[in-house]
């Protein structure tokens, strides 16, 4: 089951340039929750930081307080820890070019010492149907490598992979913005799918997508959260200006 | 149907017919390509020229006592190199048991850990090493290895050709794992794997077809080394399976013999450095094949 996320001022540095600025927010469990704005915005610092991606980049640096759940994920806990309750998608599908299909959606519970076949075997097979790819590979598993699918299908695999791990939170960055409309298309509708058990956070450019796919939407500008609300009330009547001049197309 | 006519070019005309190229360009073209087709020539040349030559010289003498037998004393017709056939096999074993792991340790460091001052020095030792004569490298292992045991030993000629291979494999591997995208990294980590599991499993793994590479290059600059093997592994007339006795080598004896008096020597120095290079191409090829096959594919 999906679990809900508190951030509470939280702040972000690129060795000396602040990213975030006092970002507050609560993200809904078992919901999907878009966010928008323009390239440089912060979007994708702020999803790193929920699952401490941020802290692999050089001189990166994070402040406040992030919850997911009951845990807090920046204190009495380690940044592996937290990440295997938490899966993430990429911007670019990257599955692992020297394995299998199987292996790539075995991998997080194989590379954490997880050995028992038959219920790794399990494990594949529900979350390559859960990613909606199954179908399509079940007869080439152990053939194929992750690298020879299509672009659709490699940010499937990456999905299921991310699910493999049964997290309680899936954090999406920009998943389609390299695939095509019919595999956006497909993807949005596991979107709607997988909201039943996760909770997603999705950064997206699309707005059309952040209207099709989220309950709630958030807007950042600069670093900053500028208005955040149902998704319904900010693209049809956002109480910021802002808001409503970048989803109008005056900039941005 | 729309009518296009006006919106998009005349098909027809999209293509300038063949005669109306520049002569210029086509000449400019030709030109090119021959000179790329001349410079692999220039350089396929030298290597086939010597692999034939070899042969020549030296297929007549490679029988079964050649690979089989020991020296003949000084003046005496027949033997073979056995004892030094086997001798380069277990040096490069030790070689390559103390270099490969050294080097690719020591690349892995630089490419995931050593973006900082000391990482820039160990590039730059390693680098220097890399320039290094051989024959001070052998001066080196003599006083390290050869000077504390008191004895010449396969052990010390072994240690000598590890620090040759060492500075080749660390630059490499370093290459080839900053040639892993960061993208596969972050893949795992979102996962929840550990650095150092990370790093082996899915980076090292990723480039291993491009590390082995490196390690075959290595391999093979030592295997054809006489220098740094004259005081280390000194040679032997004889069998000798101790790591700590002084060891027949390939390129010793290939040495000894072209240098000696004797005709029959001479014949058996041929058919050694024959025999050396068959030796090291085939140890190459074998690598790679089995590399390719325990392998999806990944990175060069």
């Amino acid at each position: 089951m999906g679990v809900g996320i508190q951030v509470e001022n939280l702040n972000a540095w690129y060795g000396k340039t602040q990213a975030l600025h006092e970002i507050n927010l609560n993200v809904q469990a078992n919901h999907a929750t878009a966010l928008i704005g323009p390239s440089g915005c912060g979007k994708s610092t702020f999803i790193r930081c929920l699952n401490r991606m941020h802290e692999t980049s050089p001189e990166a640096r994070v402040e406040g307080k992030v919850r997911i759940g009951e845990y807090d994920a920046y204190e009495g806990t380690s940044a592996t820890r937290l990440r295997r309750r938490i899966g993430m998608v990429f911007q670019k599908p990257n599955p692992f070019p020297t394995m299998s299909i199987y292996e790539n959606v075995a991998a997080g519970l194989k590379l954490n010492g997880y050995r028992d076949r038959k219920h790794l075997d399990d494990v594949v097979e529900k979350s390559l149907i859960s990613s909606a790819l199954w179908e399509e590979v079940k007869d080439s598993i152990h053939k194929k490598s992750g690298a020879s699918l299509s672009g659709g299908q490699q940010q499937r695999l990456c999905i299921a992979r991310a699910l493999a791990v049964e997290p309680e939170v899936l954090l999406m960055d920009e998943p389609c913005s390299a695939l095509d409309p019919i595999s956006t298309g497909k993807i949005e509708e596991l979107i709607f799918e997988l909201k039943a058990q996760y909770t997603i956070v999705i950064v997206t450019h699309n707005m059309q997508q952040a209207a099709r796919v989220a309950e709630f939407t958030g807007f950042f500008l600069l670093g900053r959260l500028i208005e955040f609300d149902k998704t319904e009330k900010i693209f049809t009547n956002p109480s910021d200006k802002r808001t409503e001049d970048y989803i109008t197309g005056r900039f941005g | 149907m729309v009518n296009l006519r006006g919106l998009v070019p005349d098909p027809s005309r999209l293509v300038t017919p063949k005669h109306e190229i520049n002569l210029w360009r086509r000449v400019t073209d030709h030109l090119a390509t021959a000179f790329a087709v001349s410079t692999v020539i220039l350089v396929l040349t030298p290597l086939v020229a010597i692999f034939g030559y070899l042969v020549y010289k030296g297929i007549g003498s490679v029988n079964w006592a050649f690979l089989t037998q020991t020296p003949k004393p000084p003046g005496e017709i027949g033997g073979g190199m056995a004892n030094a056939i086997a001798g380069s096999v277990l040096i490069l074993a030790i070689g390559s048991l103390l270099g490969v792991p050294l080097g690719i340790g020591a690349g892995i460091y630089l490419a995931e850990f050593g973006r900082n001052r000391f990482g820039d020095l160990v590039r730059f030792v390693s680098d220097v090493l890399n320039g290094v004569p051989s024959i001070v490298i052998g001066i080196v292992a003599y006083a390290l290895v050869v000077l504390r045991q008191k004895h010449f030993s396969a052990l010390a000629g072994g240690a000598a050709l590890a620090i040759m291979m060492v500075p080749t494999i660390t630059r490499t591997t370093e290459e080839m794992l900053l040639l892993v995208p960061n993208a596969l990294r972050e893949a795992a980590y979102g996962l929840g794997v550990p650095r150092w599991r990370t790093t082996m499993s899915i980076t090292l793994r990723t480039a291993t077809s491009g590390i082995i590479t490196g390690v075959m290059l290595a391999f093979a600059r030592v295997a054809g080394e006489t220098a740094p093997l004259l005081f280390t592994a000194f040679g032997n007339q004889y069998w000798n399976w101790h790591l700590d006795q002084p060891t027949a080598a390939l390129p010793l004896q290939i040495f000894t013999y072209a240098i000696s008096p004797y005709d029959d020597w001479h014949r058996q120095a041929w058919a050694g450095a024959l025999v050396l290079i068959i030796l090291i191409v085939s140890a190459v090829a074998a690598v790679r094949f089995v590399v390719r096959r325990g392998t999806l594919g990944g990175v060069a």
